[in-house]
């Protein structure tokens, strides 16, 4: 009994060391004029994620009055990000951007940040509409389609014949990208090249090689491949120099730069696109801080200006794109190669 | 004659003091060495510390809104203490969730209404909590090896179902529940109805007989047993008790974050364990209390907060949780051992007077 009448009293004095305390503190509370902008990832220790903070700082430096945290569950979970929101909320933070580990779970408690206040926007792995201002994708098809033309034209010197090594036959994104490559190739700057032919490799790395070699034998003047999957980039890549025809044909395409790193110093593959992670943590940056500034509302056809990265238009829904892929090549290679 | 008269009462006066001089001594030992008046201390250390760190830390909206963070995890952790308390162990608690949840947003996408939700959520948890009784208590295999399977196979169900997709489409009265609070005051629902149930539970483990055989069970099986105490049904009580809890968990839960997926509540089985073996509860049973559970709940919880609060990376708060739980491990040991040592010494002196 008189233990538990001697926790009673600890449990008061917490209560009044809380009142002691309370009033020092809530001086200080706002001392700092500076922004705080949250990039809240999907889990900690990804390197992924961590040159996503980079930009996020990068961005910082830029605007001034911006400080960007970085923050992220131990696990994947959506219950981890919905516990770190809850303390950002308390913590009264002025926006936040979510990469989410559940596009619907994390609806409630954003509603909440965003009734008390707070920018949310969502960026890599989206928010549900409702849930966020703004959804960020890293780019769109159309501006992967013809990026991808635009690459191997510049290897090719705009002539000759390319082919392409994609995923499987059914794969939408894909199919959406090689429809706009088809697109972009009738413009005139590309009169002397031809889209021969497209295979797919089926994201498996054999059925690519051999795709890859196929495509070489049958158009023995085969100038370029382009191979917008990360499997069928590399598999191809092996393939041009089994076969000796590096130099002979160039090859471009979406890839990892950690898998492509050897490829592109030896020459094999000169340059590839990919969506890069700095850019991401950089663009949800500034897109915050225009938010909570009030300079746009995040309606559709709002324009956002975004230092380097450039201007970001609001569509339809919130949904924002960043823009073309960032180009990966022998000289930024090896930075990338060590983050993802 | 007087002298004589004089010499023992002297003594007797002098033992008195002795022992009383000592008792005060012991009792403050004892008081300190208590595992859960160490954590209220810690509890209090906590405090003060987040409080001189973050100005967010001592306010009141945001004390009592963090605690939705662990309700749910704690109205866990009650039935556990039970289930650790009687030497078992109940490892697929979170996918018992996954189950309930699961159950929960199949009615939902059927068009039934919350009442028939929260029944289905319940029965649900209850049913996966029977299910692991049967296996332990009447085929009498391992508490571990049973739960180690219904973890895959109540999660599997989900699993198998979902797939990629989710249950979001949930009655919009369903969200007070997870998320609301007490009528006009900023209390969490969620807080108050965890309360409730610790009063219950704490009455049933200190005050009443299930209690006490509970205690007994954990201490020695076969002892209880051959005292005349059911060991096999209160053992499928307990499991099936963890199952309702797991199911009101799965309730408030899919209530608060207003869908279902496979992974659900994943890695919360060890979150839970955790609470309890941190509030003292010994892993091998029979010893323990609830108010240490309590304890350590609140501990835990707003440690998570208070270092979410000063943006600390979730490392160091798996580090922290890591070596608090090693502490609360060996530490009891020791404390017993301080106890012993000093009761011996006591009882020595006293025998040498």
């Amino acid at each position: 009994m008189k233990n538990k009448l001697i926790l009673v009293v600890m449990i008061l004095s917490i209560v009044a060391s809380g009142l002691i305390f309370a009033g020092g503190a809530q001086e200080t509370a706002k001392e700092d004029e500076n922004l705080r902008l949250v990039l809240l990832v999907k889990s900690l220790g990804n390197g992924f994620f961590e040159a996503v903070a980079d930009g996020g700082q990068e961005a910082a430096k830029e605007l001034g009055n911006v400080e960007s945290i970085y923050q992220g569950p131990s696990a994947s979970t959506a219950e981890g990000q919905i516990e770190i929101i809850e303390t950002l909320i308390a913590q009264k933070v002025d926006g936040i951007a979510i990469s989410a580990n559940d596009r619907d779970a994390l609806i409630p408690v954003t509603k909440k940040a965003m009734k008390a206040g707070i920018k949310i926007i969502s960026f890599d792995s989206g928010i549900s509409s409702g849930g966020r201002i703004i959804d960020l994708a890293p780019s769109d098809a159309e501006l992967i389609g013809r990026q991808q033309i635009q690459l191997i034209a510049e290897l090719t010197d705009y002539t000759g014949k390319v082919g392409v090594v994609s995923a499987t036959s059914q794969a939408t994104n894909q199919n959406e990208w090689i429809s706009w490559m088809k697109e972009e190739i009738k413009k005139p700057e590309y009169s002397k090249m031809e889209l021969v032919e497209v295979v797919y490799g089926d994201d498996a790395s054999d059925k690519s090689y051999r795709e890859a070699v196929g495509l070489m034998n049958k158009y023995p003047d085969l100038a370029g491949i382009i191979s917008p999957t990360t499997i069928g980039i590399l598999a191809a890549a092996k393939a041009i120099e089994d076969e000796g025809k590096k130099g002979q044909v160039q090859l471009t395409g979406l890839g990892l730069p950690s898998e492509m790193q050897q490829y592109i110093i030896n020459g094999t593959c000169q340059q590839m696109a990919l969506w890069n992670p700095v850019d991401l943590g950089y663009t949800s940056t500034y897109i915050l801080k225009a938010l909570v500034e009030g300079e746009v509302e995040g309606k559709p056809g709002d324009v956002i200006d975004c230092g380097r990265m450039g201007q970001v238009v609001v569509g339809e829904d919130g949904m924002s794109i960043m823009g073309t892929p960032f180009v990966f090549n022998a000289e930024n290679i090896a930075t990338y190669a060590a983050i993802f | 004659m007087q002298q004589a008269d004089r010499q023992p009462k002297q003594e007797l006066v002098n033992i008195s003091r002795l022992i009383d001089e000592n008792s005060l001594k012991e009792k403050l030992i004892l008081l300190f060495t208590k595992w859960e008046v160490l954590l209220g201390i810690l509890l209090v250390f906590e405090f003060i510390l987040f409080s001189n760190l973050s100005p967010y830390f001592l306010d009141y909206f945001n004390l009592m809104n963090s605690t939705f963070n662990f309700m749910e995890k704690a109205i866990m952790a009650l039935p556990m203490i039970y289930i650790i308390m009687s030497g078992d162990i109940d490892i697929s608690i979170a996918s018992i969730i996954a189950l309930s949840s699961f159950a929960m947003g199949y009615a939902a996408s059927m068009g039934m209404d919350v009442a028939g939700i929260i029944l289905i959520g319940l029965a649900a948890g209850t049913l996966a909590g029977m299910f692991n009784g049967f296996f332990v208590t009447i085929l009498k295999m391992p508490a571990i090896a049973v739960t180690l399977a219904t973890q895959s196979l109540f999660r599997g169900v989900s699993q198998a179902v979902l797939g990629d997709q989710a249950y979001t489409e949930y009655p919009k009265s369903m969200a007070f529940l997870g998320q609301g609070y007490v009528g006009d005051t900023l209390i969490p629902f969620e807080l108050v109805i965890f309360l409730f149930l610790a009063a219950v539970m704490g009455f049933i483990l200190h005050k009443t007989r299930y209690g006490r055989k509970l205690y007994a069970i954990g201490s020695s099986r076969e002892a209880a047993r051959f005292a005349g105490i059911n060991v096999s049904r209160i053992r499928f009580i307990n499991f099936t008790l963890m199952g309702l809890f797991c199911g009101i968990a799965a309730v408030l839960l899919t209530s608060r974050i207003g869908s279902t997926r496979p992974n659900i509540a994943l890695g919360w089985d060890m979150e839970v364990i955790t609470l309890v073996v941190l509030g003292g509860v010994s892993i091998s049973g029979g010893k323990g209390n609830l108010f240490g559970v309590i304890m350590a709940i609140f501990l835990l919880g707003y440690l998570k907060f208070g270092m979410g609060l000063i943006n600390l990376s979730a490392k160091v708060m798996v580090i922290t949780t890591g070596l608090l739980l090693v502490i609360a491990v060996l530490l009891p040991g020791f404390l017993d051992g301080v106890k012993a040592r000093r009761k011996l010494k006591s009882q020595q002196m006293a025998s040498t007077l």
